[in-house]
């Protein structure tokens, strides 16, 4: 696209990022002086506490898996329209549903067979999770925001019954350990990660970015769910189902939620935790705001995130670690004011629309 | 005492800062302004009159710190959503996110713990539930608490102000053909729901005199399940709040028997707000403009 | 009689929005105490002229004059809705600016509310309602919630908002299009009254009969500009219409008039049906508890185009989007050839052979931001997978040469298919429904405003497409606001007003002076349809 429109939308999808991360880090720099400390040198220690050491790239990356999986989730609602705030819910059911299948399988499946069944479990879990708004939305109107939001609490209180009542380890909050599908560490590989909580849980969140990426640009399904997305009422003339839509699109979107729970359960711990991932569906929110609901972005996005969470530990020693919620708060909001403030300023400096 | 009116008091005590978050919300909703921010006004209410408190010595100095940091967050969301307008919902995750960080980093540098405060001045009550009625009815947040609904119902439908929210939040293309400021109205809403929803943090850390990590625990969106089961109307959400902070009682009092599980208990308020949205017993529909952005 | 004041004046007023010429130089002058009709088509320049007066917006050349109580004109070129409402201006919408959620009595004093020791007193609001109400014969109870009022009853809640305000010059948009013959009637009585008492009115309406009723004088427009002034007393409705409609035909070309065109080639077959009608028997279609389709029956044969002729408003859009599926049907039937579809998926009737053009291309008829190759298979889009479900890609090669024949043999510019379909020219983006409607195999095509907003060239091309199509043996049913394009291609012509076919008449009866008046209520001894 050589046209002015083409340039217009570069623009509008990667400006508000920029001026979000810039906004963040002049706030980053008021309260790192506010703690006496220099800005340079903060930043300094926070970027070779993250991807300058072995062990902090490998915590960064492992944080970002989670993260990928979570804001594919919201993006792909997005571009149907949706908004899914219930990634906090679909992620522990993803995640539970692995570790129980972990459980159930005897000890000793190969793990050519179990860890593929644990992760459909995730996959199945989540999407089953995220079916509950898409049918509330296509068959009664419920607003997918409230109900999303609900079921949050709803699907954790349900999860902390079972596992307090039924199945944790005494004096423990999680499940015992699988006895199979767990799931390689990166560490076992590549030894420079030693301690570092990365495992091949990566890969399949990296796959699941292109698998999606190639659904939504690829297929027709993905050509229905973003015309959905755009144009309802388009899509709607043009033969598509926009209430079937929906739902596929939110049982996609809690499935790829769902996913995210692998990370810790299959790769890390090897059991399911409550509040092992708290926060990731929230965060998941920004990360598609940020990544411009594109699996690229996304991707992009996480790591940005993942970079802020784990720089906290590392610069713990300068700078409560708590500095980095409050940037990741900041970025949410400077994004969130940025879209349409650029959108506003791009179009009259253009000089109005071509139509 | 009798069990009854333990039953009572217990309620009230814990429906205060549902009540105080409700009303607020409930006018900003109205107005058309998406209220998921309750729980970082109420977070960040309870800390600032912790601070006011302690340094101060006087829990009225905290409760207007309060009241000055639910505020100061409500103009926050105000100016994101109204002046840039953004996407309420993300604003509203990002302001919970913010309190929760700002709170916890100033708890770190004003009281060097990740924790909790030192013990504050305040107007609550620890102990046993013969001195609890006493003590609520001696705690002026406790009847401010239980003012804020038929207050903001006043508010709502008998003034001119109330008015003017309900056509902002319903069709603010009408309300500005007839010259009303729609964008001051909402305003205004907003702000009150800051300080609204920040009393009702005031209340939990002067209750327990003491501000902890996250204390509010989830009970700003509560309090919106309140509002959205008592399909904005103010009164209706008041009664969603006790009924609510009844059911959490009936399940700290039947501890240890056999019956439902706590967990499930806690699930009352979302279940039943998902049924009132779903349209199963009445439909509940929000106001028509709400969350809708335009010129 | 002294000579007649004026409460307006407007003088050579301009006023664009884009490449929209909306007023070229109209000019308006109303008597005090009179009762004005602003008469013409859509897309006159009425509406605009009078939100200029209404101080919604500011005339980019041109002057306005408003009386002030002693009676002089004076200027306020350029004020705004605030000032206009305190001179006493003011006017009452064609879409109703109402909230629903409150009653009659809030929505009129929402803004100037009453006060009683700080508090909102509905006491007297719902007093000062019933009182201005009773007055003028505004009959609706304050106290009853907007959303459960009849259309009529709501229209009452307007002009209550403005005699509230101290309106003394009263502008009504359109203001009988959504009432009953009764509620007009009533409507009547109230204008009257308030004329009795000094305001005065100026009524912005296409129907003619409704004219001929209530006005003193009438002013024409057409195409921006002021064309014909009248006494009511002296107007014929003929006359007005003539006026309204004016001869522009020459323009839109006569039915010997070819525009070049190629035939469309290459149809992908759709199995070997045999070329079938549209047909529709008594259909009854609801919009807001309305029948806004009260009863139509039509026939189209193939190789013919049959127009419907009428003004925006009267069930036309029902009408099509029932038949192509985007609406539900209270009762009737519709038929492609001998198949019912009258329940049937959008899909199923667009595989039975319909294509459809729509009257909103914004809305329905494309996905701005897709790009051109991509709206160019919109309802077609399970064609070009590789698969039969939908998790199957699409096959980029096939759209992309699908994409490079329809942008050349519909001349779609600029010829890139990549483009995002917001970067193109109003025509253009047309042109892309076309192509993708009118460019594979179809048996009936539904034509809905083919040429709104649309610039002469490309006007000229699909009117070129449409009757190829006819010659190609398709059956086309015609929409059209603009009289002059229905005139230009049907071989019949019906005409439609409050959501029935009130004649159908053969091309060579169908002149504007007949079909004026029908399209605008008056009664016509018909003949039967020809």
């Amino acid at each position: 696209m050589t046209s002015s429109v083409g340039r217009r939308r570069v623009e509008e999808a990667l400006l508000p990022p920029l001026v979000a991360l810039l906004v963040a880090l002049v706030v980053g720099d008021i309260l790192i002086i506010l703690v006496g400390q220099s800005p340079s040198a903060v930043f300094r220690l926070m970027l070779s506490g993250t991807w300058g050491n072995w062990y902090g790239f490998g915590q960064v990356l492992y944080k970002a898996t989670t993260l990928i999986c979570t804001g594919l989730a919201v993006s792909v609602a997005l571009r149907a329209g949706l908004f899914n705030i219930g990634g906090e819910g679909q992620l522990a059911a993803g995640g539970f549903a692995a570790a129980v299948t972990g459980l159930v399988l005897p000890a000793g499946t190969p793990g050519l067979i179990a860890v593929p069944l644990c992760i459909v479990a995730a996959l199945a879990a989540g999407g089953l999770v995220g079916a509950i708004p898409g049918v509330m939305k296509a068959r009664f109107g419920a607003h997918e925001v409230i109900v999303t939001i609900m079921l949050n609490f709803i699907v954790l209180a349900f999860l902390n019954w079972i596992v307090a009542s039924h199945l944790h380890v005494p004096e423990t909050l999680h499940t015992p350990d699988m006895h199979a599908g767990t799931v390689a560490r990166l560490m076992d590989w590549v030894p420079l990660f030693h301690g570092s909580a990365v495992n091949a849980s990566l890969f399949i969140a990296i796959a699941a970015a292109a698998i999606v990426g190639w659904m939504l640009f690829r297929t027709r399904g993905g050509y229905e769910l973003r015309a959905v997305g755009l144009q309802p009422d388009a899509a709607e003339y043009g033969g598509v189902r926009v209430g079937t839509v929906w739902i596929k699109a939110f049982v996609i979107s809690g499935a790829l939620a769902g996913l995210g729970g692998i990370n810790y359960v299959l790769g890390y711990k090897h059991y399911y935790e409550e509040g092992f991932a708290a926060g990731a569906g929230f965060l998941g929110i920004a990360v598609a705001l940020v990544g411009r609901n594109h699996p690229l972005g996304v991707i992009i996005a996480a790591f940005l995130f993942a970079t802020l969470s784990q720089g906290g530990l590392a610069i713990h020693a300068l700078v409560p670690k708590q500095m980095v919620e409050v940037l990741q708060g900041v970025v949410i909001l400077a994004v969130a004011a940025a879209v349409p403030e650029v959108r506003r300023l791009v179009r009259s400096a253009r000089g109005g629309v071509a139509e | 005492m009798s069990e009854f009116a333990a039953f009572i008091a217990q309620t009230i005590r814990i429906a205060i800062p549902y009540l105080f978050a409700a009303s607020g919300g409930v006018v900003a909703e109205r107005a058309g302004v998406v209220s998921l921010t309750l729980e970082g006004f109420m977070l960040t209410g309870a800390f600032a009159a912790t601070l006011g408190s302690y340094y101060s010595g006087s829990p009225w100095i905290g409760v207007l710190c309060g009241i000055g940091g639910g505020l100061l967050f409500g103009l926050i969301h105000a100016v994101a959503s109204i002046r840039y307008r953004a996407d309420q919902i993300v604003v509203g995750i990002a302001i919970n996110l913010l309190a929760v960080g700002l709170t916890r980093f100033f708890l770190l540098m004003a009281f060097d713990s990740s924790s909790n405060s030192p013990r504050v001045p305040g107007f609550g009550v620890t102990g046993d539930s013969a001195s609890l009625a006493g003590a609520l009815l001696r705690n002026p947040l406790v009847w401010l608490g239980l003012l804020a609904i038929p207050a903001v119902a006043w508010l709502v439908h008998y003034t001119p102000f109330g008015l003017r929210v309900r056509a902002v939040g319903e069709h603010p293309a009408a309300a500005e053909t007839l010259g009303v400021p729609v964008r001051r109205v909402r305003y205004l809403a907003v702000a009150l729901s800051g300080i609204l929803a920040g009393l009702g943090g005031v209340y939990l850390a002067l209750d327990q005199h003491q501000f902890t990590d996250s204390m509010t625990a989830g009970r700003g969106f509560i309090a919106l399940a309140a509002i959205i089961f008592g399909r904005w109307e103010p009164v209706r959400a008041g009664l969603a709040c006790l009924l609510f902070a009844a059911a959490e009682t009936l399940q700290i009092q039947l501890q240890g028997m056999q019956g439902i599980p706590s967990q499930f208990v806690q699930m009352i308020p979302y279940v039943l707000t998902i049924v009132a949205v779903g349209g199963f017993v009445a439909r509940s529909t929000p106001p028509a403009a709400l969350g809708k952005v335009e010129d | 009689m002294t000579a007649p004041a004026l409460a307006v004046r407007m003088n050579g007023i301009h006023k664009s929005f884009g490449p929209v010429h909306a007023n070229r130089g109209a000019q308006l002058e109303v008597g005090a105490r009179e009762i004005h009709a602003l008469v013409g088509e859509n897309g006159a320049g009425k509406s605009t002229l009078m939100r200029l007066l209404a101080g919604l917006y500011a005339p980019d050349a041109g002057t306005i004059e408003v009386a002030g109580p002693s009676g002089e004109l004076r200027d306020v070129t350029g004020w705004s809705t605030a000032d206009a409402i305190k001179a006493g201006v003011g006017m009452v919408h064609q879409h109703f600016m109402l909230v629903r959620t409150l009653t009659v009595a809030e929505n009129v004093v929402l803004g100037r509310e009453p006060v009683r020791g700080g508090m909102l007193d509905l006491a007297r609001a719902i007093a000062d309602v019933s009182r201005i109400g009773d007055q003028y014969g505004l009959r609706v109870e304050p106290a009853r919630l907007v959303g459960e009022l009849s259309v009529g009853e709501a229209q009452r809640v307007e002009i209550l908002k403005t005699l509230f305000r101290g309106a003394r010059i009263l502008i009504l948009d359109e203001p009988t299009a959504v009432l009953s013959p009764l509620e007009v009637k009533e409507l009547w009585g109230v204008l009257r009254r308030l004329r009795e008492d000094g305001a005065t009115i100026v009524l912005i309406t296409h129907k003619l009969d409704e004219v001929v009723d209530i006005s003193d004088r009438i002013t024409v427009m057409r195409h921006g500009e002021t064309v014909a002034r009248m006494q009511t007393s002296e107007a014929t409705p003929e006359a007005i219409a003539r006026a309204m409609v004016g001869r522009d035909v020459a323009l839109m070309g006569t039915r010997n008039e070819q525009g070049g065109v190629r035939k469309p080639s290459d149809e992908i077959p759709r199995g070997s049906a045999p070329r079938s009608s549209l047909s529709v028997a008594d259909l009854v279609v609801m919009n807001r508890g309305l029948r806004a389709v009260d009863g139509v029956s039509l026939n189209v044969a193939p190789g013919e185009i049959l127009g419907i002729a009428g003004v925006e408003g009267n069930g036309q859009t029902e009408l099509i989007e029932a038949i192509a599926g985007l609406r539900p049907v209270e009762s009737g039937t519709v038929k492609l050839g001998q198949r019912d579809v009258t329940k049937a998926s959008v899909r199923d009737r667009t595989e039975s052979g319909l294509a459809h053009i729509p009257e909103d291309r914004h809305r329905r008829g494309l996905v701005l931001d897709y790009s051109v190759a991509d709206n160019l298979i919109l309802g077609d889009q399970h064609r070009y997978a590789r698969g039969a479900t939908s998790a199957w890609a699409l096959d980029d090669a096939r759209i992309g040469a699908n994409a490079q024949d329809e942008i050349r043999r519909f001349d779609i510019r600029p010829p890139d298919s990549v483009l995002p379909a917001r970067a193109l020219s109003g025509g253009n983006q047309q042109k892309i429904v076309i192509a993708r409607e009118m460019g594979g195999a179809y048996d009936v095509l539904l034509a809905s405003q083919p040429t709104r907003g649309v610039d002469v060239g490309a006007i000229e091309f699909i009117h070129g497409q449409i009757r190829a199509a006819r010659e190609a043996g398709k059956a086309i049913l015609l929409v059209s606001a603009e009289l002059s394009e229905i005139l230009a291609l049907a071989d019949r012509v019906a005409v439609m007003y409050g959501g029935r076919i009130v004649a159908t008449l053969a091309r060579r009866e169908a002149t504007e002076e007949r079909l004026g008046p029908l399209m605008t209520g008056a009664t016509d001894t018909t003949r039967p349809a020809a």
